[in-house]
């Protein structure tokens, strides 16, 4: 079973010093915090950096279909996409991975076998994670036995808000533990969360408990990334690896559409956590419209025109 | 794909200002020779690039424009308050359609980043107009008595730091209260006050009302010794506020002064240390530290030192400096030569003092008056650069143990504008903020402003309030 950072494995030695330890943590001004992100979304990104920060941002796409009407044609219709985004220019990178439900996933993974294209695939009763522990953990091993690379899992909000830290941090370990070999990507649900200081008390149990990558949201309630929680989140992977050496990927998921809004995600992470983490190994997008709006706007540049939604495909 | 991230370069264009070759001085709205012919050179800090020719004010200029103001207020302060209002009001309309080409005006001549100029200057000159023409018809209301009358002529002399706000802080209130103004803007910003002198031709501002003159400390001395000036106004150095003092005292002339300052930033040890970081970055590096209420003095509690020292040079390694008309740019140029060679001698004599010095690893133009991001550790009560304004972008380090301690030494200066106070504790904000003898305290923010809420000084950091209701006082006949 995997442990926690020995840097900080007296922080999870009862539910009592992690909660002093979670809040010991600095506090976050939310203004501040705010503020701080909207000044670095006017950076002003054109030309050379604009076409690399697209291509950037196409390869960190989870290409994500999570709906209780997806079939197996719509997954290997996604998993096409993700192979070959725009199929009038094949020098358009592929995304990152497609990111499906449990049952999707030996879909996806036939689909995409070969193509270093990875599957993602949601588990532990997902979006709600109100679910027995077992069954949470059948979730995932079922997830994986489909060939799934990727477990991005729910945490337990409501022991989270009810102050059962340690509750939430074992759980992640034992979803971890299910993993083997696939990367585990902890999702917070930031909008149910509520606050900011919540956001960087969660960030830090899932590093803690040993995520891969720390995700925002679902994508299924009202308020999902923005740019003010994922700063906060980069801030929480930088700390870390300072204080651990070890590296861990951040997943803004939901809501993110368009190319300007990428490109500013782009930008807190280059400012915040550092160039180290613009890479499809160490960031995400966890989106489906996004896609279409980078071809779109990588055939504008390439072309000098813009070509309309009918030049890029609908899956 | 390529190893960084490498913004393009993104600048303003210049072509939506269009600078004359060669300026007059304003007097009685009209453009005119100074009576002596002459002239001086205003450059771009950036590229030293002379951008336009002024007029050199003299004495018998300064006397011209006091006459045109004198005449100008018997009309003027006899106006409905909402008569000047109706001009305030036009005026704020004209600077903000006007913005764009008025930031990037203040940006050749001061040496700014346009991303200061277009989202903090400009916004908040307009908002100054608009606010003190809210108060025009409203004067018997402010608590000053019952029909407060106008003084009369204002001399109003002002600092290049930031040269259209510091404009709108002393004409907006006294054109507000019926006073007529006769302005001189520093030596090396003088563009944007002829500018604005235009905006008031534009807004039908009566003649005489606004007077500019452009010229250097003997024009302000000749302004503000002049006999029949009845209100004097200045923000500049705490040196020259000292001889104005001395200038005017025995004389029946009303003064505000608004000088230097060493702000302290106070940060506790549970503070939210990523903003408090980035309100140290905005207290000491926004318009490159040229600010008088800058918080250049840092002290921070000796338990979170590493911590926070080891974020500040890491936030300050990110800093984007140069070409100040590109969007990108967080530090732009510093204003003249003299203020470089000023900063650049003050951090000698911290270094011979034994204080360490660390500068942000960034490139400088070859061109133009530059000056890294700088700071000094080890600092003391005792060394120079925890005493001494600078003025420019560099920070003073120093630790305390106890509440007490920060407060004692954020008080322990010949200065008192500004302090800043970063803890999570809302009932420690409120204790040590009682204690700080300092004009403004920001809590968990620094170098926040607003028209709304008075700014000025204790000790050598001057005396009146500007802004406000407060800032109204200095205006009228209240005695």
């Amino acid at each position: 079973m995997p442990t926690t950072a020995p840097a900080f494995s007296d922080a999870t030695a009862s539910d009592s010093a992690l909660r002093r330890f979670l809040s010991g943590l600095p506090g976050v001004d939310a203004v501040g915090l705010e503020a701080r992100a909207a000044s670095l979304g006017t950076r002003s990104i054109k030309t050379t950096a604009k076409a690399y920060a697209i291509d950037l941002a196409i390869s960190m796409i989870d290409l994500t279909t999570l709906e209780g009407a997806d079939t197996p044609g719509k997954v290997r219709a996604l998993a096409a996409k993700a192979v070959h985004p725009d199929p009038t220019d094949r020098t358009t990178p592929r995304t990152a991975a497609v990111c499906v439900y449990p049952d999707m996933a030996a879909t996806a993974a036939a689909a995409l076998a070969g193509s270093g294209v990875k599957v993602a695939s949601v588990a532990t009763a997902f979006p709600a994670g109100r679910a027995a522990l077992d069954v949470k953990l059948a979730d995932v091993r079922d997830a994986v036995a489909a060939g799934a690379d990727e477990i991005d899992m729910v945490i337990d909000r409501g022991a989270f808000l009810s102050g059962r830290f340690l509750k939430v941090y074992e759980e992640i370990l034992a979803v971890k533990a299910e993993c083997g070999a696939a990367r585990l990507k902890v999702i917070f649900e930031t909008g149910e969360l509520s606050t900011y200081d919540n956001i960087r008390r969660a960030s830090w149990i899932g590093m803690l408990a040993g995520a891969d990558f720390i995700k925002t949201s679902t994508g299924k309630v009202a308020t999902n990334a923005t740019p003010a929680n994922t700063l906060l989140m980069l801030e929480a992977v930088r700390d870390f690896r300072a204080a651990t050496g070890v590296q861990i990927g951040v997943k803004p998921a939901g809501g993110i559409r368009t190319t300007k809004d990428a490109v500013k995600f782009l930008v807190l992470v280059n400012e915040t956590a550092g160039e180290d983490w613009l890479d499809p190994h160490w960031f995400r997008f966890g989106a489906s419209s996004l896609l279409n709006d980078l071809l779109m706007q990588r055939q504008k540049l390439s072309t000098g025109r813009y070509s309309g939604p009918d030049y890029v495909t609908v899956d | 794909m390529a190893s960084a991230f490498e913004y393009a370069p993104a600048p303003e264009s210049r072509a939506v200002v269009d600078i004359a070759p060669s300026y007059g001085l304003f007097i009685d709205g009209e453009f005119t020779e100074a009576a002596d012919g002459k002239v001086f050179k205003t450059v771009s800090p950036s590229s030293e690039e002379v951008l336009s020719e002024v007029a050199r004010a003299g004495a018998a200029d300064v006397d011209r424009a006091v006459k045109a103001a004198r005449k100008a207020f018997e009309k003027w302060s006899a106006l409905p308050g909402s008569e000047r209002a109706k001009y305030l009001f036009r005026i704020a309309r004209i600077i903000q359609e006007r913005s764009r080409e008025l930031a990037v005006l203040e940006t050749l001549d001061n040496g700014k980043p346009i991303k200061e100029t277009r989202d903090a200057d400009l916004p908040l000159v307009a908002a100054h107009f608009f606010y003190y023409a809210g108060w025009a018809d409203k004067l018997d209301h402010a608590g000053y008595g019952a029909n407060p009358r106008p003084l009369g002529v204002a001399g109003q002399v002002i600092p290049w730091n930031f040269p259209l706000l510091m404009l709108a802080w002393k004409i907006a209130p006294a054109l507000a209260t019926g006073n007529t103004v006769v302005l001189k803007p520093a030596e090396t910003t003088p563009l944007s006050a002829l500018f604005f002198a235009d905006i008031c031709r534009q807004a039908g501002l009566p003649k005489g009302v606004v007077n500019i003159l452009t010229g250097y400390g003997d024009a302000g001395e000749a302004l503000v010794t002049h006999p029949d000036v009845n209100k004097v106004a200045f923000t500049g150095s705490t040196a020259v506020g000292k001889a104005i003092a001395r200038s005017v005292a025995g004389t029946d002339k009303k003064v505000t002064l608004e000088l230097g300052g060493k702000g302290a930033n106070i940060v506790f040890d549970d503070a939210p240390i990523d903003q408090a970081v980035e309100g140290i970055v905005t207290g000491i590096f926004f318009n490159q530290g040229q600010v008088c209420c800058a918080g250049s003095r840092l002290l921070v509690q000796e338990s979170v030192r590493d911590e926070v020292l080891d974020a500040l040079k890491r936030r300050l390694s990110t800093l984007r400096l140069g070409d100040p008309l590109d969007k990108n740019t967080d530090i732009g140029a510093i204003n003249s030569a003299e203020q470089l060679a000023r900063i650049t001698a003050l951090v000698e004599t911290g270094e011979a003092e034994g204080a360490e010095r660390w500068s942000a690893p960034c490139e400088l133009p070859s061109s133009g008056y530059w000056f890294a991001p700088t700071l000094f550790t080890n600092v003391t009560q005792a060394h120079t650069v925890a005493r001494d304004e600078i003025f420019g972008p560099v920070l003073s380090v120093l630790t305390f143990r106890t509440p007490d301690e920060a407060v004692a030494k954020a008080n322990n200066s010949q200065y008192g504008l500004s302090a800043g106070i970063w803890t999570e504790k809302g009932s420690r904000i409120l204790a040590v903020a009682n204690k700080l003898r300092a004009g403004v305290v920001w809590a968990n923010t620094f170098n926040k402003f607003d028209p709304t809420s008075p700014f000025g000084g204790y000790k050598e950091s001057g005396y009146g309030r500007e802004g406000g209701r407060h800032g109204l006082e200095a205006y009228l006949d209240v005695r």
